[in-house]
């Protein structure tokens, strides 16, 4: 996603002279086609996230469009409250870009796992809040939002390669993408790992379950009246997301179904834990917090079984 | 540039203004206020060139020391720009008017409040101007505290590296912050030579001269070479002489007394 990011930046920056892009000294072989093309509207700010929100804050202000890019922990959480002061606060066209949403850097460790960002981020009424799927539902994302007025954050993976089977690219702010259509079970996920829910639906096909699955891309403003659509059709969901439970799209779905009054239950898929640790790839990851295929598969069994019984 | 309308821009009006408004809505961040009076009066009567508050190639004005922002509203006050009536809202319900900011209120460039933030949008905003063509420069007010933030030295590592010649800090060195003197919480001498060592220009100043204050600014090249820096020495509630160095005056409010003292003497020293 961070190169179809790049690329599709290169494209609009050819059109918008509004468009800088700064860094906190992350992106090595990802942005310097931008950097190259345009070394006047590039700036390497150094490791100072908190400058690089605040220098857009002031950039933005005189008309400019700043995208700020760094490591999804890293850009969310340590430069927050300039954020929340800057942009969000003063409604300026300043774009977050944060790359590696859950587990991506697998083997780097915690620091670099963003676990809560899109929770935090959700947090603030004022800020559009993005997180694709696969690499060209990132592109359409960005076209799509770019000019808007006030703050985004976009949540991109790392992966430019996999593609979401039944997404097609598609996005629509506001919208949820359903890449699968079921009745026994709906599954609503967001960002890379819906390759990981694609596939559990897959799986429990094959075992004879057909399974609803939505993406939630366009995390704020969230999709709520397709949700509620979605939820009024089936007594169980599993909500899918390399992230903590808590804050992001298992919220946003509990939210619906608690405003609208709806008598579906909710599963939350995500991490349930403070990291102990042990690091490894993203695909052990997902296996421990159960958000693998096989994982999801199990859960959906389990879950679906345990329904039956309540019944 | 004069005052379109209203009272003279001078320091004594602005402590008159903070002085009332403060007692009227009884709240404290007076010595704050005060010690700023002459630095606003030499940048809104001398130095900003602001043709209307809404032009955009206007000078951008920061107040990085957010909570002296009724020093601000005064200035704009007596600029012409903020009505008696709107003024008198400070700290009312439902006004733009707060202790610190707001950037909806016009006149106010930004919203600050948070210390450690104002310096880079700083920054950026004489970054912007840079990459606009444009000949406006960025002035922020920062108070000598906030250099205990780290995020202020990585907007001055920033500016001295990219050498925003139309950047220009201000440093309210009046040696106290809110628990204690500065000296006493955590140094911050020599402050110029801090400056100085991560490449900026550094002028010190005498921060209650208006005059030495606005010529200092204006013999700054603001066109090339490396950002600019005054060092503002000042007194923390400077012309009252009981807030004088006091650390309770930066959240106290002020009795009927007091208030009474307090403008008697802003008004035998004027």
């Amino acid at each position: 996603m961070r190169g179809a990011f790049t690329r599709t930046l290169l494209e609009l920056a050819e059109q918008d002279p509004r468009i800088l892009l700064l860094t906190g000294d992350l992106g090595y072989t990802v942005l310097e086609p931008f950097a190259e093309r345009f070394p006047d509207r590039f700036f390497n700010v150094g490791v100072a996230e908190q400058n690089m929100v605040g220098l857009a804050t002031g950039l933005a202000e005189a008309g400019l469009i700043p995208f700020c890019y760094s490591i999804a922990t890293f850009i969310s959480l340590r430069p927050y409250e300039f954020i929340r002061n800057g942009p969000i606060l003063q409604r300026l066209p300043v774009r977050i870009v944060g790359v590696g949403g859950g587990f991506e850097y697998g083997t780097a460790g915690a620091t670099h796992h963003a676990l809560e960002d899109v929770g935090v981020m959700r947090l603030q009424p004022g800020l559009t809040v993005i997180a694709p799927a696969d690499y060209e539902q990132a592109r359409t994302a960005v076209l799509a939002t770019w000019a808007r007025p006030g703050p985004i954050y976009y949540r991109l993976g790392k992966d430019d390669k996999t593609t979401v089977p039944g997404l097609g690219g598609r996005f629509e702010l506001g919208r949820a993408q359903l890449i699968r259509d079921g009745t026994d079970l709906m599954i609503i996920t967001m960002g890379s790992v819906a390759s990981e829910a694609a596939s559990a639906a897959a799986a429990l096909a094959d075992q004879g379950i057909s399974c609803t699955v939505g993406v939630v891309a366009s995390v704020n403003p969230a999709p709520v009246d397709d949700l509620a659509a979605l939820l009024a059709r089936f007594p169980l969901v599993l909500t899918v997301e390399a992230h903590y439970v808590t804050g992001a799209v298992g919220s946003l779905v509990s939210e619906v179904v608690a405003e609208r009054g709806l008598g579906c239950r909710v599963v939350r898929c995500g991490v349930r834990v403070t990291p102990d640790g042990l690091s490894g790839s993203q695909g052990y990851l997902h296996q421990m917090h159960g958000l693998s295929s096989n994982a999801i598969v199990r859960t959906a069994l389990h879950q679906l079984q345990a329904h039956r019984e309540m019944k | 540039m004069e005052a379109v309308q209203g009272p003279p821009l001078s320091p004594h009006q602005i402590r008159r203004i903070v002085l009332h408004q403060s007692k009227r809505a009884h709240v404290g961040h007076i010595g704050s206020a005060l010690s700023i009076a002459e630095i606003m009066a030499a940048l809104y009567a001398h130095v900003l060139r602001i043709p209307d508050p809404d032009d955009p190639d206007r000078d951008r004005f920061v107040l990085s020391k957010g909570h002296a922002a009724l020093a601000v509203y005064a200035a704009l006050h007596l600029k012409g720009w903020l009505t008696k009536e709107e003024l008198n809202t400070f700290c009312a319900d439902g006004t733009l008017l707060g202790v610190h900011p707001e950037h909806a209120l016009k006149g106010v460039d930004f919203s600050t409040g948070s210390l450690g933030h104002g310096l880079s949008i700083g920054a950026g905003a004489a970054l912007a101007a840079r990459l606009r063509h444009s000949q406006r420069r960025a002035f922020v007010l920062v108070s000598d505290a906030e250099c205990n933030t780290g995020s202020l030295w990585e907007a001055v590592m920033f500016a001295a590296h990219h050498r925003l010649a139309n950047l220009v800090a201000i440093i309210d060195l009046n040696g106290q912050q809110a628990f204690g003197y500065t000296n006493q919480v955590l140094s911050l001498t020599p402050m110029g030579e801090r400056w100085r060592a991560f490449g900026w220009d550094v002028h010190e100043v005498d921060g209650h001269d208006v005059e030495a204050i606005t010529q200092a600014i204006t013999g700054l090249d603001t066109s090339s070479g490396p950002p600019h820096v005054l060092i503002a020495q000042t007194v923390f509630g400077r012309g009252v002489s009981y807030m004088e160095r006091q650390i309770k005056w930066h959240y106290w409010p002020m009795s009927d007394a007091e208030y009474q003292q307090a403008l008697e003497e802003i008004d035998a020293t004027s």
